[in-house]
């Protein structure tokens, strides 16, 4: 059976070229970078390369960092937990901003330090499923330190307003972080149009390795490294550098950025394709304006279909895509996307999320198009309330 | 955690062909009606449970045979995973040909075992064992209406853990008789909390009047209260003064010093006099690192009396000398 996936904000494929790449750092030039002997020197250009690709990438100055680390999980939790160290801990700054649309690694980093003392504002997104900067302004107060926002939600692709809460926090003298996983690859992330302290992603996101990541640290911020031993990164993090991976990043990034118009265009195309048959099947709900999100992601809500026996469907006939429905985790915790946007509850466990890449064809969309109506046929006829 | 559990993610993996052929094609699923009901002979029973803002709803469809009380054809409709769909199937197969009183006595346990490939290979993985409870629950349901009877009076005792049908009872008597002293053991001995986890500790998946943590804590009270008698409480007061100080002694020994130990301070039991309305003062001295330490006067001396009052006496004062 061929596949199709459409699961592209959980990860990627590798672009080939990217693979091509990095090969030559396994067998043949595999030297330490820190070394002083020839292995050593052989690679460094290669790592100047990649630094040179990733700062053109998101636009950074010269005078500004970006640390190699291993995912952005990793750079989130140097931010949140360097943070503590260094400000909240022994000033009278105590308070942190974040969304309870973040990924777990920031909202549990934030709930681990409220152990230590430290508050934590969770904002809710609006009716619309976003953060405004407003909302922003609102919670900042004279003991806040930081601030955290993802730049797109992985969930619906909604594009949060960075830029402007940005300026809030300029105007305010408070740190602001991004977590741009979901939208490096998708859409122009620019670090000099938009002044954020801290941006965080990682390469598998972006048809890159996984296990490779980056933290971008504005000039003159100070952070302290969560691992601590060695000179690499300029003592940012150390840990000997996965060449390889970070090679791949590099090359992941150029190519990305090559391919944002494409994302704009051909991506998007297709993704409307797909949203509007979706949205031809009666009681269908699509979370967020679509010129709002990343032109890649549909999240949809089928009334009397259960997400994760739509995914299963799907599944069964090679597509792959995923659900928020948390039927099978611990805590019941359905879609605070759903409940945020004022969905029925009854819409709770129904969200499913397709997301696609510059790899995805017409031809996968068309036949997704045919099993999905097939398959909310088959599911509303078994269903209670259909 | 160890080998098998560091990479997880597993769950469709571990269900059954069984589970993956019903989901797929389901072999009771529909509706019945009144014009069904009279063509067999029977009375048509539509019984609902779940509400699908929790993730799962089930209908159940009998028509049963008025004389015999005998289920001549279920269906179900549902919403819900793959699961809850292959679970109501075999549930709905399982009333066909018995009576209403022989299916109202199928579980969630029985429906699991039908779907099993291999005989010692559960059908679903353990966080999926919940999605099956609504298929036993809608018999009930149907059940009652069938009977014209309240769905209470079907109940059983009380289940602290729906997953594995574990009843209060079967909890705290394996607390009692195997002198258990962790959630974790519960869970070995009992299988209550092994699978959805709901009944653990409140927080879970869904909520359940009985958590394992606070039955734990109250029969672990009551057991330690049973292995003390020299400690019952109205008996303090009474007891030589000899006796006394062996009860206070026996007390700081075994819940307080090891507690103020390892901040690097120790207590001191310097004399025992009657105080007002039959109370008796406890005069302690501080050692180590609790002597002048400003929170051994409120908090430490807090946490020492109501120790000594649960542990000894209700009558017990502190006083530090």
């Amino acid at each position: 059976m061929e596949r199709i996936y459409l699961d592209n904000n959980a990860t990627t494929i590798v672009d080939p070229a990217v693979r091509d790449a990095m090969e030559p750092f396994f067998c043949h030039m595999y030297g330490n970078p820190n070394s002083l002997h020839s292995f050593g020197i052989e690679v460094r250009p290669y790592l100047h390369q990649a630094m040179e690709q990733l700062y053109t990438g998101i636009n950074a100055a010269d005078d500004d960092d970006i640390v190699i680390n291993s995912c952005a999980t990793e750079g989130n939790n140097t931010v949140i937990l360097g943070f503590y160290f260094n400000l909240l801990k022994d000033t009278r700054k105590k308070h942190i901003i974040t969304t309870q649309l973040e990924h777990p690694c920031i909202r549990e980093s934030c709930r681990y330090l409220e152990t230590h003392g430290v508050k934590v504002t969770y904002l809710a997104p609006d009716r619309d499923g976003m953060i405004t900067a407003e909302a922003v302004r609102g919670a900042i107060t004279d003991q806040t330190a930081l601030v955290s926002v993802m730049w797109a939600n992985n969930e619906t692709g909604l594009i949060l307003p960075i830029k402007e809460i940005a300026e809030v926090c300029r105007e305010r003298g408070v740190y602001l972080h991004t977590d741009a996983v979901q939208a490096i690859g998708k859409i122009k992330v620019d670090v000099q149009e938009v002044p954020v302290d801290f941006l965080t992603f990682s390469a598998h996101k972006f048809h890159g390795p996984k296990g490779v990541g980056g933290l971008y640290i504005r000039n003159g911020v100070s952070l302290p490294p969560l691992l601590h031993g060695g000179e690499q990164m300029g003592g940012r993090r150390a840990g000997t550098v996965d060449v390889p991976g970070m090679v791949a990043m590099g090359k992941a990034m150029e190519l990305a950025n090559q391919h944002l118009a494409f994302e704009q265009t051909e991506v998007r195309r297709l993704r409307d394709k797909l949203e509007d048959a979706l949205l031809k099947i009666d009681d269908v709900l699509v979370v967020g304006r679509r010129e709002l999100r990343t032109p890649n992601t549909v999240y949809v809500s089928i009334r009397g279909v259960e997400g994760e026996a739509l995914i299963w469907d799907l599944n069964q006939n090679g597509i792959a895509a995923s659900t928020g429905s948390a039927c099978a985790s611990e805590s019941l915790e359905a879609s605070p996307i759903l409940t945020a946007i004022g969905a029925d509850k009854e819409l709770a466990h129904t969200g499913v999320r397709l997301s696609l890449s510059r790899f995805t064809t017409e031809q996968e969309i068309d036949f997704t198009i045919y099993t999905i109506s097939k398959a909310v046929m088959r599911l509303r006829q078994l269903s209670t309330s259909y | 955690m160890g080998k098998s559990d560091l990479i997880g993610g597993e769950l469709w993996e571990q269900y059954s062909n069984k589970v993956a052929d019903r989901m797929n094609n389901p072999r009771h699923f529909g509706v019945l009606t009144e014009d069904d009901a009279k063509q067999l002979g029977g009375r048509l029973v539509i019984a609902d449970e779940g509400a699908e803002s929790c993730g799962d709803t089930v209908r159940l469809f009998w028509i049963v045979d008025p004389e015999t009380d005998i289920i001549k054809k279920a269906t179900f409709k549902s919403f819900g995973c793959g699961t809850a769909i292959a679970a109501t199937d075999m549930m709905a197969e399982m009333c066909i040909g018995k009576t209403v009183d022989e299916a109202a006595k199928i579980t969630n346990l029985d429906v699991e075992h039908a779907l099993r490939d291999e005989e010692d290979q559960a059908a679903v993985p353990p966080q999926k064992m919940h999605c099956s409870v609504m298929a036993y629950e809608v018999i009930k349901r149907a059940t009652s209406i069938y009977r014209g009877v309240d769905i209470a009076t079907l109940a059983e005792a009380d289940i602290v853990c729906e997953c594995a049908r574990v009843t209060l009872q079967t909890v705290e008597d394996a607390i009692r008789i195997n002198d258990l002293k962790t959630v974790e053991e519960i869970t070995d001995y009992t299988k209550a909390g092994a699978f959805c986890k709901s009944c653990i500790q409140p927080g879970g998946h869904e909520k359940r009047e009985h958590y394992l943590v606070d039955i734990l804590a109250r029969v672990r009270a009551e057991i330690e209260r049973e292995r003390n008698p020299d400690q019952v409480q109205s008996d303090f007061t009474k007891l030589s003064v000899v006796k006394q100080i062996k009860a206070i002694e026996a007390a700081l020994d075994e819940h307080i010093r090891p507690a103020l130990a390892r901040d690097g301070g120790g207590i001191e039991l310097e004399d025992i006099t009657p105080g007002e309305d039959g109370t008796v003062l406890v005069h302690l001295a501080y050692q180590g690192s609790c002597k002048g330490c400003a929170g051994s006067l409120a908090g430490t001396l807090t946490f020492v009396e109501r120790t000594l009052r649960q542990e000894v006496s209700d009558k017990i004062r502190g006083v530090v000398v």
